[in-house]
Formats: structure tokens, sequence, C-alpha cells
């Protein structure tokens, strides 16, 4: 029985990817997990696995072509195996595939979605066969709502004008709605000088522009900083790193990542999503990580960091970080983020502030541990002092809930015990 | 403005045109003596003269060629097929001479005849002549077809058909020679290919013409009463297809269904359909549905020849459906 392989989706917000080469050639045997080709995004080059034993049948695209998530690009099966019909390449979305891709990646399926930002869409249904109506379509598209989260009341659960208006509702517009005016992301300033050098932007620096000026025009940040003592999180890891050989040892993030992920189980309105007028609270703590890859930045995440030990969070934030630098992150390394944290300790930082990565509700910015004076006891002695700012959707939450998140934190990095037990 | 019947109005339009333009002559099956079949031309005869008001044989092939010719020459014939199914005996004249003469001729020669003819169900005419095939000869260009729903617009789309210049199959409802309505007085035309709104509404548009305008209008207001406003569009004529107020109409509704009399397979509600998914896709709400007749030769017996054609309940259930 042949089997169709199809054009994975790498994160929430690919929509297609282009096919960069072919790695196994039609009449190649190709085992489940080879690699069957590469494939580039907007943030990386990724190899694509086979899922099926056999042969490779068929390419259905050529290398070198943009294809959106979920359509078929080749097929594999047992020599000599016919092929009735060649799905079409690239344009048609296949029949089934997209709408199980759509519901499992949507958590919820909730009744409106802000349309302000695609990107902070669980799941960008519309790719995938919404049933609505072509008026239906149309006024989503010039509004600015996405169909995948909005309720048909049609028959056979269509969604109809009337359902699109509803949702605008429910949830008004933003005033500036990206259909009807976008984001000039970028714009053209031609007062280039003598000597000057024109650097054509990578996919990956355009997608960060992209989500960021939709982060930071649509969602209202507010920021809280906290100093944190971290002599006792200095020992420890220390005391735990002495046993430890150097290719395992444990970073100061690491233990902040678990730390942060401790601390949003107690603040499940921080561990959450906007959808609409609707707050997501995820089940699941994934904590992201930034990492620096070349030219620009990719978030890695830890699946469940509330309930991994230290050693296996550390373990799996070096693996992923290690395939983004070399351009060969996998879709479940970034895929599902529920917090971000950002860490520029390594570089001698008093402080700084992130911008929220949509669709998350906050995002924790953390700075160099330094050794500083400090007074304790009407004394001025010397410790260890580290500050961290969140920055936090306002429609989610509150700057008091922003500071007992801090707060709990802290009780976490300066009792560090408690992160290992 | 008078309030008469359909067939005053026709016979008006054909008196005036006759008085006004002496090239204007009838002829065919008992449209003299008798005064016609559906008594359209009474009096004719007596006013005019066997000249003008010519009994042709018990052939139509004869009559539509002999009228092809006279209008070839200088004429403005008035050609009457008592039905349009005897139509089917004339079928080379109707769809393969007259529509094509002006183009092969380089527009030496024009055809200025019109074709009236009777069709429609309704009146236990058995299979063979009852039907409303006005999607066959509209299919061909060349033809202008014209199927009026109200007497002032067969009035006054009468007088222009004999006016053009081209041929014209006047399409009459078998049923409809009693309704009444307002026709204005004195000289009026209306142009050839131009549909019209008959009922203004704001929820669903309903595109038809000639009998399923009647049904549509009744339908119309059974919905209203119970808050639904059906806009009704008219189209009049069936070539050339005027869809302007219907894209208008829909664009403001977005829900629609089509009523004819004809079949629905092949029919005049899948060409305005396929139309409207054309030209206002991004406006469609809900699928467009056909009101048609049931699928074979229309039945003799009168309670099963109702259950085949359209009526207004059926009408009323699509509405409600596309509303869905």
């Amino acid at each position: 029985m042949a089997e169709t392989i199809k054009m994975p989706k790498l994160g929430f917000d690919m929509a297609e990817g282009t096919l960069v080469r072919w790695v196994k050639n039609v009449g190649e045997t190709i085992n489940k997990g080879d690699v069957l080709a590469e494939i580039e995004t907007d943030k990386a080059t990724v190899e694509v696995e086979s899922h099926a034993d056999g042969v490779v049948l068929q390419h259905l695209v050529d290398a070198g072509t943009s294809v959106p998530v979920n359509n078929p690009i080749a097929i594999v099966g047992a020599e000599g195996e016919k092929v009735d019909s060649a799905p079409a390449a690239g344009g048609q979305p296949a029949p089934a595939a997209p709408a199980a891709a759509a519901s499992s990646s949507a958590p919820t399926p909730a009744p409106v979605t802000q349309t302000a930002a695609p990107a902070a869409t669980p799941a960008p249904a519309e790719t995938g066969p919404v049933k609505a109506s072509p008026l239906a379509r149309k006024v989503a598209r010039d509004r600015g709502v996405n169909l995948g989260s909005v309720v048909g009341t049609g028959p056979g659960g269509r969604i109809v004008r009337r359902d699109i208006e509803s949702a605008l509702k429910a949830s008004p517009a933003p005033a500036v709605s990206p259909a009807s005016a976008p984001i000039p992301v970028y714009e053209t300033r031609t007062t280039q000088q003598p000597g000057d050098e024109t650097i054509q932007t990578t996919k990956l620096r355009q997608a960060i522009g992209r989500r960021l000026v939709e982060s930071k025009t649509t969602i209202p940040h507010f920021y809280v900083t906290h100093e944190y003592k971290m002599e006792a999180l200095m020992d420890l890891r220390k005391q735990i790193n002495g046993s430890l050989p150097d290719n395992e040892k444990i970073s100061v993030n690491d233990f902040i990542v678990k730390a942060v992920a401790l601390t949003l189980r107690q603040f499940p309105n921080l561990n959450a999503s906007l959808s609409g007028t609707n707050i997501i609270r995820h089940g699941a703590v994934n904590v992201g990580v930034a990492v620096t890859v070349p030219g620009g930045l990719m978030t890695v995440v830890v699946k469940d960091t509330d309930q991994k030990p230290l050693r296996q969070i550390s373990g799996e934030v070096k693996a992923m970080a290690a395939r983004a630098r070399d351009g060969k992150v996998k879709p479940e390394d970034v895929d599902g983020s529920t917090f971000s944290t950002s860490n520029l300790g390594m570089y001698d930082v008093d402080e700084f502030i992130a911008i929220i990565n949509p669709p998350e509700a906050a995002i924790l910015a953390i700075s160099s541990a330094r050794e500083v004076p400090v007074v304790s006891g009407g004394q001025v002695v010397p410790g260890w002092r580290m500050k961290a700012t969140i920055s936090v959707d306002h429609r989610i939450s509150d700057g008091a809930e922003a500071a007992q998140f801090m707060q709990a934190l802290a009780k976490y990095l300066e009792e560090p015990i408690r992160i290992l037990v | 403005m008078a309030r008469i019947t359909m067939r005053e109005a026709i016979s008006q339009a054909l008196m005036e045109e006759m008085d006004r333009d002496p090239a204007v002559f009838i002829l065919g099956e008992e449209v003299g003596v008798w005064g016609g079949t559906y008594a359209v031309t009474k009096g004719f005869y007596d006013k005019y003269g066997p000249e003008r008001v010519k009994d042709t044989p018990i052939a139509e092939n004869a009559i539509i060629g002999g009228a092809i010719g006279a209008a070839m020459v200088g004429q403005r014939p008035i050609a009457e097929l008592m039905t349009i199914n005897f139509g089917f005996s004339a079928m080379d004249y109707i769809v393969n001479q007259a529509p094509k003469l002006r183009y092969m001729f380089g527009g030496q020669f024009s055809v200025p005849m019109v074709i009236r003819a009777v069709g429609g169900g309704g009146r236990q005419l058995g299979a063979t002549h009852s039907q409303t095939p006005d999607a066959i000869f509209a299919h061909f260009p060349g033809l202008v077809v014209v199927s009026p729903g109200t007497p002032a617009d067969a009035k006054g789309l009468l007088k222009s058909a004999i006016r053009s210049n081209d041929p014209v199959l006047f399409l009459e409802h078998a049923t409809m020679y009693q309704v009444r309505g307002e026709v204005p007085d004195g000289e009026y035309t209306i142009p050839l290919g131009k549909s019209t709104i008959q009922r203004p509404g704001k929820d669903l548009t309903i595109v038809t013409y000639c009998k399923g305008l009647e049904l549509s209008m009744k339908a119309a207001e059974d919905l209203a009463k119970e808050g639904i406003e059906a806009e009704i569009v008219d189209l009049r004529t069936l070539r050339p297809l005027d869809m302007e107020p219907v894209l208008e109409s829909f664009k403001k509704t977005n829900r629609a269904i089509v009523v004819e009399e004809g079949w629905k397979s092949y029919g005049v509600g899948a060409e305005i359909v396929s139309r409207i998914y054309e030209q206002a896709f991004d406006y469609v709400d809900a699928p467009i549905l056909r009101v048609a007749q049931k699928e074979v030769p229309l039945p003799y017996n009168r309670n099963l020849e109702q259950a085949a054609l359209p009526q207004v309940p059926d009408i009323i259930a699509a509405a409600k459906e596309v509303l869905k």
C-alpha cells in the first residue's frame, strides 16, 4: 500500500515550505526515518523523514517548489506498485489531513479569534478545509477574522456571514486590521551613501520582524522587574556540576527554566493565550528558550517543563539549541511553547526587556547574575544578584499578578533546593 | 393606467404596431377567421383583411420559413406558433436559419421577424403539448428570446420585438392570458434584454420569469407574512440575458433561488446560477437552489401534472432552505 508523504507543518505560523532538495530519488529504497528531502521554511532548513518503508515511487513536486503545509510531496510504496493518480502538485490541499492537523493543533476550539495576529492563533485553520461560504470567507478576509476559530451555524456547520458578524461583535476588530492596513514591517528608505553595504534580510529575519512588529503594535505590554538573590543557586549549581562531566554541566538558565515552569503551575493565567475574548489557559507548561542562531534567534521548547528533572531539561535544551544553530531544527523543537524566556546573562547585561512571543501571555527576560555590593544587616557586603523582567499582555493579566509571579519565582531561585524536589 | 389581461395587452401591442407600420403582418394557424387559438387576434381579420392576417396550413416549417423570406425582403412578419411544441417541426428555420442569416450574409440581409409561441404546462394538454423548452431556444446566439410575466411587460416588449431588426422568439404562457395587470395608457415600449426588479426585498433574491414570476410573487407574499422579504428579479428576456439587476440584488441578499417552469437539467436556472458563481462568487453565503419541473414528461392527469410542475410551496421551501 503506497503512502503519501506530506509537507510537514513546522510551527504555528508555517503556511508553506520550499522543497530545497530531494535526498532520495525516485526508485531509491527508503526506510522509515530516512531523510527524504530537505525543506526550507522561513526559520530553517529541515529534513523531512519518511514515515514509510519502501521505494520512492514518485516525487509530486519539483525541487525549488514552494508547497503549502500538508500538501503531498512524494509517494512511497512497494517496488513496482502502481500509483493510480498523482495528487495535484502544489495547489490543492490533501482532502483529509489538514482538517486533522488543524484540529489536533488547536487545543481549544475558541469561538472567536482576534485576527490581528495570525500568529496569535493556535491553528492557522484557513489553510485547511474550513467549511465556509465564499461570502463568509471574503468578510473574514476583509475584517481580519480567522475562520478557524469561528463556529459555523449554517447547514452542516458551514460558516456563513452572520457567524463572522457575531464573531466580530463578540470581539471587536482592532482599530487597524492587518488585512485592510498591513503594518509596514519593512519600509524602504533609499538614502544610501557611498560605502554602504546592502544585505538582503533572511527569511528568518523577516519572520522575526513580522512577528514582533505585530506583537509590539497589537499587544499592550507592561513590564515588572525583580531582583533575585542568587547566592544559594550559584552554590548549588557549583555543587551539582562538580559531579557532572563537562558536556552535561547545568547552566544557570536551566535552573531558571525549571523554576519558571514550577511557578507557572501556580499562575495558570500567565501560561495562557488570548483567543478573541477568551483566555486559553494551557494544560501543559512548555517553556520556550530563545536561542541565538545565525541570522536571528529561535525559540526552542521544552515540553512539560514542570514535570522534567533538571538534567533532562538541560540535555534537551542543549540538543535543541545545537540543532537550531545548525539549521537542522525539528518541528517539535520549536512548536508549542506556552511561555518564553530570553536569557542574555552570558553577555554581562544589567537589565533588559523582551517582546512577547505571540500568542503567549508573557515572556521573561533574564539578565546576568553578578557579584554586587548589597546591604545586609546594616553592612555593605558582596552578594550575587540577578535581575529579570517579565513582559505581560495587559489584555490577559495585570501588574499585581505579574509582580506576584515574580515574587513566587523568587521562592524557587532563592531556595533552589525546591527546584530539585 | 388600465387594468387589463395579458391577452388584451398582447392584442393591443399587435394592433398598435400594425396600425403604425404597414410592413407588419401576421401569419399562422387559425389566426385569421378563427381569431387565434387563444383569441389574441380576434377581430384582426375583419380589420386588416386576409393580406395582413394570413391563415396558413398546418405546416410550421412553412410558416417560419415563409416569415423569414418575407422578413428578408423588407416585411415585418409576426408568425404565430399554436404552441412552442410545434416549433420543433420548424427547428431548422428557428435556430439554424433565422438567427444566422444576418451573420452569414455579412449584414446584407436581416430578419426582422417575431415568432409568437404559446408554451407551458397546466392545461392538461399532455406530454407533447405542455413543454417549456425556453432554454433550448435561448441556447442559440442570434435569436432573441423574450418571455414576459406581466401584461405591461408583454405589451411593451412585444412592441419592441416587432420593431427589432433581429428575429425574436416571443414566448407566452398558456395559463396566463387571463392574468390582469396595470398597463400604461398610450404608446410605450420596453427595451429587449433588460431584466427588472418586480418586488423589492432584502432577505433573498428570487430570479425568475414568465409563469415563475406569477408563482414567485405569491410565494413572496406568504414569505412576507413570516417576515422574509424576497426580492424578485424578472429576467423578461432570456437572450440576451441581463444579469445586472440579478447581481445587484444578489450582492445585497447573498442568497438566491431560481424559479423556472422548465426542467432543471441544463436549464435557465443552471445558467443563472453559473453566472452568479462566476461573477459574484465572493457574495455567495449559501448554495443557490433551483425550483423547476420534475424530470418527467409532463403527465396528462391533472393531479400528476400539478405535482410535476413547480408550485408556490416549492418556492417557499427552497427560499427557507437557502436562508438556513
